[in-house]
């Protein structure tokens, strides 16, 4: 146990101090959010319509940019190569940074969503579904991307190919993150379905992603 | 406890490092693989790390712990000493004496073993070359491993680094500990077997 709580407040520290790119993924959330009006204009009607899908793309996309340094800031300074030696069962140790990594990353655009909806002309009862949606959903954008970014560095291939390797396997998370939002904005009884779906692919993913990282540094050439 | 590689051949990014490396090793003993640049002395290491995949050949460890594999009993000093810059030299070492487990000397004691006593609160980022390598000597010392795999153990170190580095190897084979180490000069092993790599090519 020690060893997981060990990497846990590593990867927190490591996050939260100068240089750790904890708010990096908020700053380019509320980028994008905060564009999206001057782009598409500013009726009122459309925003708050277009709202939570522009609120789940925005989350998406901040979330696949600040994936790509999960192991590869490991890797370069030499750290990977002992937390593989380590005597911690990889998958769990997999899992405790992408956990680590959610809560310095993905939670902070849940807090920062509801702020963002403001912009978008959102309805308090809206904004808190799309926060919720997002509460669930996110830990899967993590946790899949985990795939990704072990694959990135054992491939020794950086930028662009996490983002490819990743976006395919989150557009079902979009697609039911964005559907349950507008069943809770349309006040539609069918908020329970695409909401229990989007929680079904979160917990997935926590067993698919850290076993399918560990098989990708076990079979590293 | 007893490390033998049989008729070991590794291949990286489709060339042909080395092939048909054996050699054994009990405790107490230590091995000093020698060779050129590019010869496969980082590669071998990192074979017995299991951080690599051999292309064909065994390695394997009678006596150890069966419940482990060979790399979760060994410590590895490669290139990069695995340290976080915004961390500081105390947060580096609690970390992986956390993390490799189990626990040799306590973290502050091998510091201070290192010469880095005084240092402890400094980020890691305003270390020199030395005084990093001197940090992952500490390592070895705070997480009890019974192989050392060192790749060029004694690069950077001053004279009394060196003096450091010869008194640990030492303690760590009267200890019945095996090293593993991969030098071009001395490193102030008394008594070690050689091993030459890529003479024939």
């Amino acid at each position: 146990m020690s060893a997981f709580s060990a990497l846990f407040v590593r990867d927190l520290r490591l996050a939260i101090r100068v240089g750790g790119g904890a708010w990096m993924g908020v700053l380019f959330f509320l980028i994008v959010v905060t564009l999206m009006p001057f782009a598409i204009g500013p009726e009122l009607a459309l925003l708050r319509r277009i709202g939570p899908a522009i609120l789940w793309l925005g989350a998406l996309l901040a979330s696949l940019l600040t994936l790509d340094r999960l192991f590869a800031a490991d890797q370069e300074d030499g750290s990977l190569d002992l937390i593989l030696m380590g005597r911690a069962q990889l998958e769990l140790a997999i899992a405790t940074k992408a956990l680590a990594h959610w809560l310095s990353s993905g939670l902070p655009l849940v807090i920062a969503a509801p702020v963002l909806g403001i912009f978008l002309n959102i309805d308090s009862r809206a904004m808190a579904a799309v926060a919720l949606t997002l509460l669930a959903g996110t830990p899967a954008l993590t946790f899949l991307g985990l795939i990704g970014a072990a694959l990135a560095v054992t491939l020794r291939r950086g930028g662009l190919l996490v983002p490819v390797l990743i976006l395919p396997l989150t557009i079902p998370v979009l697609i039911f993150g964005v559907a349950a939002s507008n069943a809770a904005l349309a006040e539609s009884t069918f908020f329970g379905t695409p909401f229990t779906i989007l929680c079904a692919l979160s917990l997935a993913s926590f067993v698919i992603g850290p076993v399918a990282a560990a098989a990708a540094f076990r079979h590293a050439e | 406890m007893r490390l033998s590689v049989e008729n070991l051949a590794c291949r990286r990014g489709g060339r042909n490092v080395f092939a048909g490396v054996s050699f054994a090793l009990a405790a107490g003993e230590a091995l000093t693989i020698i060779g050129r640049n590019g010869s496969g002395k980082s590669s071998l290491l990192r074979l017995v790390a299991g951080l690599l995949l051999p292309a064909d050949g065994r390695i394997t460890l009678e006596g150890g712990d069966s419940e482990l594999n060979l790399g979760e009993q060994a410590h590895y000093l490669g290139h990069q000493e695995a340290l976080k810059p915004a961390l500081t030299v105390r947060e580096n070492l609690h970390f992986w004496s956390r993390y490799l487990g189990p626990a040799g000397i306590a973290p502050e004691a091998a510091l201070t073993l290192a010469g880095l006593a005084e240092l402890a609160d400094l980020p890691a980022a305003y270390l020199s070359a030395g005084q990093r390598r001197r940090l992952s000597l500490a390592r070895l010392a705070a997480v009890k491993r019974p192989i050392w795999l060192l790749d060029e153990p004694a690069s950077a170190l001053d004279s009394s680094g060196q003096a450091r580095l010869a008194g640990m190897m030492h303690e760590h084979l009267t200890q019945g500990g095996l090293i593993l180490a991969a030098a071009h000069g001395a490193i102030g092993l008394e008594r070690s077997k050689e091993l030459r790599l890529g003479d024939t090519a």
